[in-house]
């Protein structure tokens, strides 16, 4: 359960720094979605993993740390809000500054084209 | 239960959604009049706070009466209450400046104001860091949209670098968040300072992962070197009033430092004592280099601007880097006069730009001003204090921090840069102020002229440079109270731990 947990947000984290590094806007949107993902499920496993554990205290059974729960929960709607606005922004500059590079202006020995 | 320490934030909150009313959103007249006395209420709101401060009294707000540390506090100090005024003071400037005819370029201008004033008040009022990263979100969302204001292609682009690496920088500080929570277990500041007394060989170093993590996005956040690329040509291309309130917004980034630094990884943290404070007076050297170099080649004033901005963040973060009560208390006083010149030159620029028909505020020799005279009085004085010649704050404050950095090689590097830094300084005011004032062509064109209010509030934020100098006396001694209290709160972090009203 933690190896595979890890291994998830770790392979999230990786791919959305590759894309966040990438030239263009949409990339970036992408990028800045995944580690978001990378993110919440970080802060979720912050309050370790407890299998089979009650939703209800004074159950019995081993519950799991509330907090980081609603912690997430918080990250959740502050990402959807700025993933929503860098949506608008992309399209913006696309529409603004003629191309969908981070720059506003496109490399130029990139070889491609226009 | 003292409700006043919440003024700050709900003020502009309520102010905020107030304008959003169609019976106000529809007329400008009526959302200035309700902007600038909103921001005038807010400005008194938080005096009586500092002034409740400074008589050494801690205000402490369990928000919903749930006790820390499982509950939000607000924690209303010497330290707290000194930022806010100055942000509200700010606010205030801003906005009569905006009243002025900037507010009218695109929607929203005043309730975006607002919500940005109510992020910054709260980043200085909360005693939660994940309070803390929620208040960074809402100032950050408002200065996204403010920053493109107007529109125009300058500010889409400059826009674009602003937000993405904010974004990511918002993603790191939740990543830090989420260590800290799994190490310590707590997300009240007063109560991590105790639990990090108490960690294991093998939380040791999860938490300093997490620390420095944290420390690298206030780093972010405060144009510390190797992350201020993205402050200039923001700066630079943002509204006039906009972006003299985002004066303060490198000082959150320094606040949320010194604030981790002295009360978290301070004197009792063990292993984690001073984590990171030598990163941060390398870099805080290195940016003292680069502002200098950026300074000197500054082509246009609001780019100077944002270039002093820099020069004064690494300044601050040479005197909280070295780490002395002496050299913080500087930091206090040169913050409060950099932000307050910082701002003012912004504005002055941005008048300047208003005046000269197509060079706008670049610093080549073009139309003559429509009112040399004042906008030079003006400039002259902000050149004084921001290179740091005295009678002036900026002197007082430079004279401070130098001061207090007194052993050998920590001097060696420290001087010699500080002044350095006020050389290119002269040198580039001198240079933008005969191109602008004495290199231009035809008379001056008093259809041109910028409207009073404009001057007022630039007037406001300068008073501050001789006021400052004439009352350092007592605010050497409140910043230094404030230092003193820092360490107590250092000691014992029990006393900033609310307890709800006892029944």
């Amino acid at each position: 359960m933690e190896l595979l947990i890890s291994l998830i947000i770790g392979l999230l984290t990786a791919v959305g720094v590759f894309l966040v590094l990438r030239g263009r806007t949409f990339p970036i949107v992408l990028g800045l979605t995944v580690l978001s993902y990378a993110v919440n499920l970080f802060i979720f496993s912050a309050g370790r993993l407890v299998m089979d554990g009650a939703a209800v205290l004074n159950s019995g059974l081993a519950t799991p740390d509330p907090v980081p729960q609603a912690l997430v929960l918080t990250a959740i709607v502050i990402g959807f809000a700025m993933t929503a606005f860098a949506v608008i922004l992309a399209i913006r500059a696309r529409a603004d500054l003629g191309n969908d590079h981070v720059d506003g202006r496109l490399p130029e020995q990139s070889g491609e084209q226009k | 239960m003292n409700h006043l320490i919440t003024l700050p934030i709900m003020l502009p909150l309520l102010l905020a959604t107030l304008q959003l009313l169609p019976v106000i959103e529809k007329s400008i007249e009526r959302q200035r009049l309700i902007s600038v006395l909103g921001s005038l209420s807010i400005v008194i709101a938080s005096v009586a706070l500092l002034i409740s401060a400074s008589a050494g009294n801690v205000t402490l707000y369990a928000l919903g009466n749930w006790e820390a540390p499982f509950g939000i506090q607000l924690v209303g100090d010497r330290l707290s209450s000194m930022m806010v005024v100055l942000t509200s003071i700010l606010l205030l400037a801003a906005n009569l400046y905006a009243s002025a005819g900037d507010d009218n370029q695109g929607r929203y201008f005043y309730p975006l104001m607002m919500f940005q004033a109510m992020g910054i008040n709260g980043a200085f009022l909360t005693g939660d860091i994940f309070n803390l990263f929620v208040f960074f979100e809402i100032l950050l969302i408002a200065s996204y949209s403010l920053l493109i204001h107007g529109g125009g292609k300058h500010k889409t682009s400059a826009a674009v670098h602003y937000v993405f690496l904010n974004l990511v920088g918002s993603a790191i500080f939740l990543f830090a968040l989420g260590i800290i929570y799994g190490t310590l277990g707590t997300l009240n500041m007063a109560d991590m300072a105790l639990r990090v007394r108490e960690l294991n060989e093998s939380e040791v170093q999860l938490a300093k992962i997490g620390g420095m993590m944290l420390l690298s996005v206030f780093a972010l956040k405060a144009a510390l070197l190797p992350l201020q690329f993205w402050l200039p040509r923001t700066y630079a291309s943002a509204p006039g009033p906009v972006v003299a309130l985002f004066a303060i917004m490198t000082k959150v980034g320094i606040y949320s430092i010194i604030r981790i630094q002295s009360l978290i990884f301070g004197d009792s943290a063990g292993a984690l004592t001073d984590l990171g404070q030598d990163w941060i007076w390398v870099l805080a050297l290195g940016t003292l280099i680069i502002a200098t170099l950026g300074v000197i080649s500054a082509p246009s004033v609001k780019r100077l601007a944002a270039h002093l901005v820099i020069l004064s963040v690494g300044t601050l973060l040479v005197a909280v880097g070295f780490g002395t009560a002496e050299s913080l208390s500087a930091a206090l006083f040169y913050a409060v006069h950099s932000t307050l010149a910082g701002a003012a030159f912004f504005l002055i620029g941005d008048i300047i730009a208003e005046q000269r028909e197509r060079s706008f505020d670049r610093i080549v020799a073009g139309r003559s001003l429509a009112q040399p005279m004042s906008i030079g009085i003006l400039f002259f004085v902000a050149a004084l204090t921001l290179i740091g010649m005295p009678p002036l704050s900026g002197f007082i404050g430079k004279f401070l921090i130098m001061k207090s950095i007194d052993s050998g090689s920590a001097l060696v590097w420290a001087w010699p840069l500080l002044l350095i830094g006020s050389l290119a300084a002269l040198v580039a005011f001198s240079r933008a102020g005969s191109t602008l004032f004495w290199r231009s062509n035809g008379k001056p064109d008093s259809s041109k002229a910028s409207a009073t209010r404009k001057f007022i509030a630039v007037g406001i934020l300068l008073s501050a440079a001789p006021l400052m100098s004439l009352f350092a006396g007592p605010i050497t001694q409140y910043t230094d109270a404030t230092v003193e209290q820092l360490q107590s709160f250092e000691l014992n972090p029990r006393q900033i731990m609310a307890k709800g009203v006892q029944q």
